[in-house]
């Protein structure tokens, strides 16, 4: 049982690593539009797997994604012509772990549809905020981002896709993964059972919020200009948690496939179809609710069972 | 080797706990027996650290522990079997066992060869779901579960709720087996006869208080005991 649960794990590493791999060497050979579209892919499966990172096991379904994507995409507003590029992409993703861990250490004791509320609330509250100050204090409502070219943007994506990987990863193997999972399941028999409740669950919010800092730091980049409506776009929030479920959420490639897929859809809808794609969206994810509870995983998952007639059933 | 003295806990404005005191012996089994509502979970809760009491003190192998938060009091070697179990119903066995290694998680390989030398229908379970166990098989999971952190004291809460009286036998047998491991045991029960006849001693927690206590075979003999619980 354990060797083979070992082997099924080396296969994931070296399927991912290959994957990596190929994908870093897609610039070689690929046209600017692929880049640039392979980055707005990235972008989502970092968004959805940071955000599956803490609310996947524990149940807490955090609307928080746009509220620190914001700002990355702000720390590189305004930090960006005064320092080098990692160095904005450091300060957005610190910025953000700062941030979330103060609101996880006040609200997480929130559950359930409180918790998702006040997560949703927050975006709202510093997108205003922040329009306020801007029009107070700047004077203007948007502002310029440095220019960076589409190579260094997909590199970058890439290399937080990696580390969020690896972070993901580690995570689950450890005891604090099984924690996370226990806080979903039953929080009070996690408590009994001597898990710092409280303080893993703001931790691992606020981690999750480094990657989701970090991609908006450097996605800033692209889109030249910037003002709080397109920073704090509640459609983040959304996007994440619909791609998560879409792909499902009980394993960490679920998140992936969702997003993956997803991100292409929308690609392809935007440009074919633009008046329609929002409904298409909702559509596709209405299916997904009622025929897929599980996600695409548990659609593979399915499969496979009936392929390998029963045998894993139990497993 | 614990010892609640004068122990008051409110909820909100409401009194549950009047001025409780008791004492555990290592080496004992311990009763707690009463009524519906008479706060036994609560003086449960109130030594584990999940209610803050208001007012007494709780001190466990000579040290203080009221006031500490539950992950601490954990830590000093203390562990539950909530009521009902709590197992986490969609992860398998073995994952609800190294839950309970929490914080000795690099002995967990031990603790479960122990457990599984225990309770050797759990290692069949092992890649079983929690959910798919019988009440019975529940019960011994969350009890092995309690003792993967290899605890000098175990708290039962209820143990017998819910279950067929053949495995209710079964689970007492398994908190004997479980003293003569070396581990002390306080034993909350509303299933008093069985609760008198494994323990040493008890004591009897009626609307917050104390009100009776003593060797288990002189409880079974009083008036009271026969007369309220045993309905002789």
């Amino acid at each position: 049982m354990n060797t083979r649960k070992n082997l099924r794990q080396i296969w994931l590493l070296g399927l991912t690593l290959i994957f990596l791999a190929l994908l870093a060497t897609l610039p070689l050979y690929a046209p600017t539009y692929t880049i640039i579209l392979m980055t707005s892919i990235l972008m989502y499966i970092v968004l959805t797997m940071s955000w599956a990172l803490f609310s996947a096991p524990t149940g807490y379904i955090s609307l928080a994604p746009a509220a620190f994507f914001g700002i990355g995409i702000y720390t590189s507003a305004i930090l960006g012509t005064r320092l080098p590029l990692p160095a904005v992409i450091l300060a957005g993703s610190l910025i953000s772990f700062c941030l979330a861990l103060l609101i996880g250490a006040l609200t997480l004791r929130l559950r359930g549809i409180y918790f998702a509320m006040f997560t949703f609330g927050l975006v709202e509250l510093i997108k205003n905020f922040w329009l306020w100050y801007e029009i107070q204090f700047t004077g203007t409502r948007g502002r310029f981002v440095i220019f960076v070219d589409n190579t260094t943007i997909y590199y970058v994506m890439l290399i937080i896709l990696a580390l969020l990987l690896l972070v993901t990863y580690l995570i689950r193997r450890s005891r604090f993964g099984l924690a996370l999972r226990g806080i979903g399941e039953c929080e009070e028999a996690a408590a009994h059972i001597g898990v710092h409740v409280n303080a893993l669950k703001t931790a691992t919010f606020a981690i999750s919020a480094i990657f989701m800092g970090a991609a908006g730091a450097i996605m800033a980049t692209r889109w030249t200009y910037v003002d709080p409506y397109v920073a704090f776009n509640p459609l983040y929030s959304f996007m994440s948690v619909l791609m998560a479920i879409f792909g499902g959420i009980g394993q960490p490639y679920g998140p992936i496939l969702g997003a993956a897929i997803f991100a292409y859809l929308e690609e392809i809808l935007i440009t074919r179809f633009p008046y329609y794609y929002m409904l298409i969206f909702g559509i596709v994810l209405i299916v997904t609710v009622l025929y897929l509870p599980e996600g695409l995983i548990g659609l593979v998952a399915n499969i496979r069972k009936r392929v390998a007639g029963g045998q894993d059933a139990l497993a | 080797m614990l010892e609640v003295q004068d122990l008051k806990t409110f909820y909100g404005k409401i009194q549950v706990l009047w001025g409780v005191s008791l004492q555990v012996q290592e080496g004992e089994i311990v009763a707690i027996v009463g009524p519906n509502g008479a706060g036994k979970t609560t003086l449960l809760n109130s030594i584990l650290g999940l209610v803050r009491p208001t007012s007494g003190s709780v001190t466990f192998l000579g040290r203080r522990i009221d006031g500490l938060p539950s992950y601490a009091i954990a830590e000093q070697g203390i562990s539950v079997v909530p009521e009902s179990g709590r197992v986490f119903p969609d992860m398998n066995v073995r994952e609800n066992l190294e839950m309970g290694a929490y914080y000795a998680w690099e002995r967990r390989k031990e603790a479960l060869a122990y457990v599984y030398q225990l309770f050797p229908r759990l290692k069949e379970r092992e890649r079983q779901l929690a959910r798919t166990l019988s009440g019975g098989e529940r019960q011994m999971l969350a009890i092995a579960r309690a003792l993967m952190s290899r605890p000098r004291l175990c708290l039962f809460d209820e143990p017998s709720y819910g279950l067929a009286p053949l495995m209710v036998r079964e689970i007492f047998e398994i908190v004997q087996k479980i003293r003569e491991q070396g581990v002390t045991v306080l034993l909350v029960e509303q299933n008093v006869r069985r609760a008198l006849e494994i323990a040493d001693r008890a004591y009897v927690l009626e609307n917050g208080r104390i009100c009776m206590e003593g060797e288990c075979t002189e409880l079974l003999e009083s008036d009271h005991i026969r007369r309220a619980y045993l309905g002789m």
